[in-house]
Parts: C-alpha cells; structure tokens; sequence
C-alpha cells in the first residue's frame, strides 16, 4: 500500500517480475490476435504464438470483404443517435423530476425507477414484433430509437440536478429567466462533467449491443460492428486470419477513443460506485 | 417529496412537466413497459409449429417451462456460470488493483493494461478467445508441445469439451471484464485515506494484516457493487456463448437462460409462446436477484465517513 516504504534491490526485481507476468497474461489473447490479423493465410498456423509474417492485406480484406467498414460507420449512426437521444431525454426529464413541483411526480419517479428493474432480456422478444410492425427491421432507427431513453440517464441527472443550490433557480426566475433558459444558460454548463460521464457510458453501452442488432438485422449492410462480427465469426471459420483482423478493426476505435477519454469514463464508472 | 410538504399543488406546473417527461415516457413504455405486459400474457399461449399461430393455454404453461428439464438445465448452467465468473473475476481484480496501487517507477503503464479490457466488446474479447481454443484454426491447438502436452486442446477442444466448454466460456468473460473490475476496485483502494495505512504500520501491523483488517474491510461498498455487477452480467450473459459455444456441445453443456430463450441453435428457436415465457421467467430471476441485493446493502458493509 501507499504506507510501504518503495522497495529496493531483491523484492524490486520481484514486484516487476510479478506485475511483467500478469502483463503477459493479460495481454495474451490480445497478442495472439494481432499476430495472426497480420499474417498471410498460409502462415497464420504455422507457429501461431510468433510474428513469422507480415501483411497488412488481410486488414484490408477484412475492411473491404469482410465489410468492416461499413459495419463501423452503422455502428458510429447508431451511437451517436442514442447517445444524443439519451442525452437529451435525460436532462429533460431529469430536470421535470428535480426542478418541477406537479402532482403525481412521486408516483411517476417511482415509475422510471422501476423500469431500471427490467432487463432487455426479457423485453427484446416483443420489442422485436413491435420493430417489425413499425416497418424498422434493418433500420438506424429500429437499431436506435428503443434506446434512446433510460431511467439510469434519468436518475444519474436528477441526482446532478439536485445537488445544485436551489437559490440558482429562484435568482434566475428573479431575472425573469423561463425554465428553459435557465436550463440552457446555467443548469448545463453546471452539470457538464456528468453529461460527459453519460455521454461516454450511452455511447459505450450501444456500440457493444450485441443480443438486438443481431435480432433485428437480416440485410447484411444494416449490421453494425458487434453483429457484423458475428457474421464472419460464422462466414469464415477456415480464414483465422481474416476474423482475427476484423476483431482487431473492430476493437481499434474503442481503444483510441477510450485513450481520449480516459478520465471521463473513470468516472462514469464510477459513478454508481462512490456514495451520495 | 417535497410536494407533499407544501400542501398547495404545484398544477401551473404541469403543462411543461409532462413536456419534459414525454419523450422518455413515450420510449419507456413503449419498448419497457408495453413489451414486459405482453410478454407475461404471450408466455402462456401455445403456438404451432411454425410458432406463429397461439392459442391461450392456460396460465400454468408457466409452471409447465419452469419444470420443463430444459430450463432447469439452463437454470442451473446460468448459476453455474455465474459461481464461476463472479468469484473469480473479484478476487482477480482486487488482486490487480493491490498490484497495480505500489508506488513504482512505470506502474502508469501496467495500469493502463490492467484496465485494458474495458475496450473489448463482448464480441471483440470473445472472438480473440474463440481463436485461442478452436480446435481446428485456433491458436493453442497449433502449439505443438502445449497440445501434446494438453491433448484436449486439439481433440476435441476445449470449448466442445461437455466438462470444460463452461469454463472455457467463463474465463473468457472473466478476462473480458476484468479492465473493468480492475478500474473500479482500483478508485476504491485510492478512497482509503493513507493516514489509516500509516498508523496501522506504526501500531506494527504487516502488510498482509492491513490488507485483511483495513484495505477490504473498508472496500466493502465498492466490492458489493463489483459483486452486484458482475452477477447482474453473469445472469444477463448471451454474447459469449452464442459466438463461442452456440449453447454445445450438444445438447445444452452452455445454454444459459438467455441462450435457451434467444439463441439460433435454441430447442424453442421457432416458439414464440415459449421464448415469451423463458424471458418472463428470466426477469423474475434477475428480479429475485435484484431484491436479494438491495437487502444485502447495508447490512456487512463498512461505509467510510
């Protein structure tokens, strides 16, 4: 712990032998995959735990063919809206429950709050129907508009909401400010490290969709990434290399991304983690 | 709610409250609320065949899935997956965490690949494993001293091995929420003030006695919410065994509740009746579980001040 004194000479070698193997460990799938998403098809099983080749034509391949490409952008529209959709309904209704008095508000926070009781599991069987008689099978907005609401975005926001001095509210009515500008001029700037969390998390959450994209796609160009993948988990089990190169395509963007955004998705992780 | 503290109703606000809420209630209802209704009232129709024509069967259809061998296989490899995955994946994470909180010259690095999972998608970490174990093309079962040394590898692999498929699965979900778990025990372990650390040293406890009597202890509510997490994904977990298993080896050695109810390779695939009735019983499981947690807050659990 932070109390220890730094270690030196023998148990310091240990500690980074110690932390080196996990490392190893860790980061061994990941190897393996990148090894054979850069080697040629005859090359990918001779000595698999080696870089005896390199290529970078079965990236291609896999961007190309294997459609990858295509599959990033529906899954980049799909984000993006949801995030955006969740962001907004969010802060809206969030605002309705902490800075509004109406009747029946009791009753209907309860209400939202029960919906976070519900998993898409057992939802996605009707949600399929209902996206089918709406004509939104292989759609952005079948892929899209179930998700673009949650009482998580919800909640977190009220709870940001209500930590904000109420004289902010009532200073601003003073100024003759409606809700509205209120809410555009002061109560977002305010809150904008946990829009950011949510952002992040909204965003994270529908780009590794898997169970309904897969339900809902039949057009093969309507896929997004994680479904996509599934496909040519399916499509090219003799071509190692090739699925291997489009799990690593598929991973690429999330990893810059989350390099980015580092600090902001600590704390969303976090969020519902620390007290309060 | 503060409503009911002023006793005068707030109704000029109305208007706009439920143009706020609106849209969300719209959504909610629509693929939350609406879509739970109907399919408690489809999990008691029969269908046909094709699954499309159901006729109302009474509701003990409900009574008749529950007990049907089906979906106690699948009841008890969801717990089964669950016993595995939720252990381990804690104890490997907070193991992490410790390693990765030394001070040390270049720990930065290691914690950034300690967190390095969080970017895997369910597809993307379960098809990196998918290539470690397939027998055939995968990369394992290539290895030739680890395959002469490990036969199973090769034949018939690990993943369609009945006794270790499950494993197989889990320690790919394992390692795929790993970054995760490590990131969050990892904010928790930098909650703890080091004062506490300093005096318990100076009182001549050892490193190993302020870990048991001080660092987990006072991790509680972060570790609950680890456990909390990790069961509600052990339970909700689909990914995996549809792109690692498709729920074999034959005939369900890895269907999960949720693979029973969605997968292709699913004995009720083409039922719609059916699958409405697993979801149902799938929510009253994740709800049993839910409730079970809530009561576990607060009770064995240190808050730090």
């Amino acid at each position: 712990m932070a109390a220890d004194k730094p270690p030196t000479g023998a148990r310091l070698v240990g500690r980074y032998t110690l932390l080196g193997i996990v490392t190893f460990v860790v980061l061994f799938p990941v190897y393996t995959t990148v090894v054979a998403a850069l080697k040629p098809g005859n090359k990918v099983l001779e000595q698999p735990l080696l870089p005896t080749a390199f290529t970078l034509g079965i990236l291609r391949d896999a961007w190309t063919d294997g459609r990858l490409g295509r599959y990033l952008v529906n899954s980049l529209i799909v984000a993006v809206i949801i995030t955006i959709g969740q962001l907004v309904t969010s802060v809206s209704s969030a605002y309705a429950f902490a800075m509004l008095d109406f009747p029946g508000r009791g009753a209907l926070f309860v209400l939202f709050l029960a919906t976070l009781l519900v998993p898409l599991e057992a939802t996605v069987v009707v949600n399929r129907r209902t996206v089918d008689n709406l004509g939104w099978l292989n759609s952005y907005q079948g892929l899209a508009i179930p998700f673009v609401a949650t009482a998580f975005g919800t909640f977190l926001m009220r709870q940001t909401f209500l930590s904000m001095p109420k004289e902010l509210l009532e200073s601003a009515k003073i100024d003759g400010a409606g809700h509205f500008t209120f809410l555009r001029v002061i109560a977002i700037p305010l809150v904008k490290p946990t829009l950011g969390a949510l952002a992040l998390f909204s965003f994270l959450s529908s780009w590794n969709q898997y169970l309904w994209p897969n339900l809902i796609t039949t057009d093969p160009d309507m896929n997004t990434v994680q479904s996509g993948l599934r496909l040519l988990r399916f499509g090219s089990l003799d071509k190692p290399n090739l699925l291997m190169a489009g799990t690593v395509i598929a991973a690429v963007p999330i990893v810059i991304a989350l390099m980015v955004f580092q600090r902001s998705l600590i704390r969303g992780l976090t969020a519902g983690a620390v007290k309060g | 709610m503060a409503a009911r503290g002023h006793k005068r109703r707030r109704w000029d606000q109305l208007p706009i409250a439920i143009a706020m809420l609106l849209p969300s209630l719209i959504i909610l209802t629509t693929f939350v609320l609406y879509p739970l209704g109907r399919a408690i009232w489809l999990g008691h129709q029969r269908c046909d065949g094709q699954g499309k024509r159901c006729t109302s069967n009474g509701w003990d259809q409900y009574w008749d899935v529950f007990r049907s061998t089906e979906f106690q296989n699948s009841l008890w490899v969801t717990f089964k997956f669950a016993l595995i995955t939720v252990p381990l994946g804690l104890i490997l994470g907070v193991g992490l965490a410790v390693l990765g909180n030394k001070t040390l010259r270049g720990i930065g690095l290691f914690r950034t690949v300690f967190s390095s999972t969080v970017a895997t998608s369910v597809a993307v970490a379960s098809l990196m494993w998918f290539f470690l174990l397939q027998p055939e093309v995968g990369a394992l079962s290539n290895v030739g001293w680890l395959s002469d040394l490990f036969p199973t590898l090769k034949s018939p692999g690990l993943l369609r091995n009945p006794n270790t498929a499950l494993w197989s699965v889990a320690l790919s979900s394992v390692w795929a929420s790993l970054g995760f778990t490590f990131i969050l025990v990892t904010a928790g372990l930098q909650g703890i003030p080091e004062d506490v650390h300093e005096a318990a040293a100076i009182d001549g406890a050892t490193g190993s006695r302020r870990f048991w009597a001080i660092t987990l202890p006072l991790l509680g509510p972060t570790l609950l919410f680890v456990v909390i997490v990790l069961t509600t994904r052990a339970f909700q977990m689909y990914g995996e065994v549809d792109l690692l298993t498709e729920g074999g080896p034959r005939p369900d050695a890895t269907t999960t509740l949720t693979y029973l109810t969605y997968g292709e390779q699913s004995i009720i695939n083409n039922n719609e009746g059916l699958k409405a009735a697993t979801a149902v019983l799938l929510f009253v499981v994740l709800l049993a579980l839910s409730m079970l947690q809530l009561r576990g807050i607060g009770r064995r659990v240190h808050y730090g001040s």
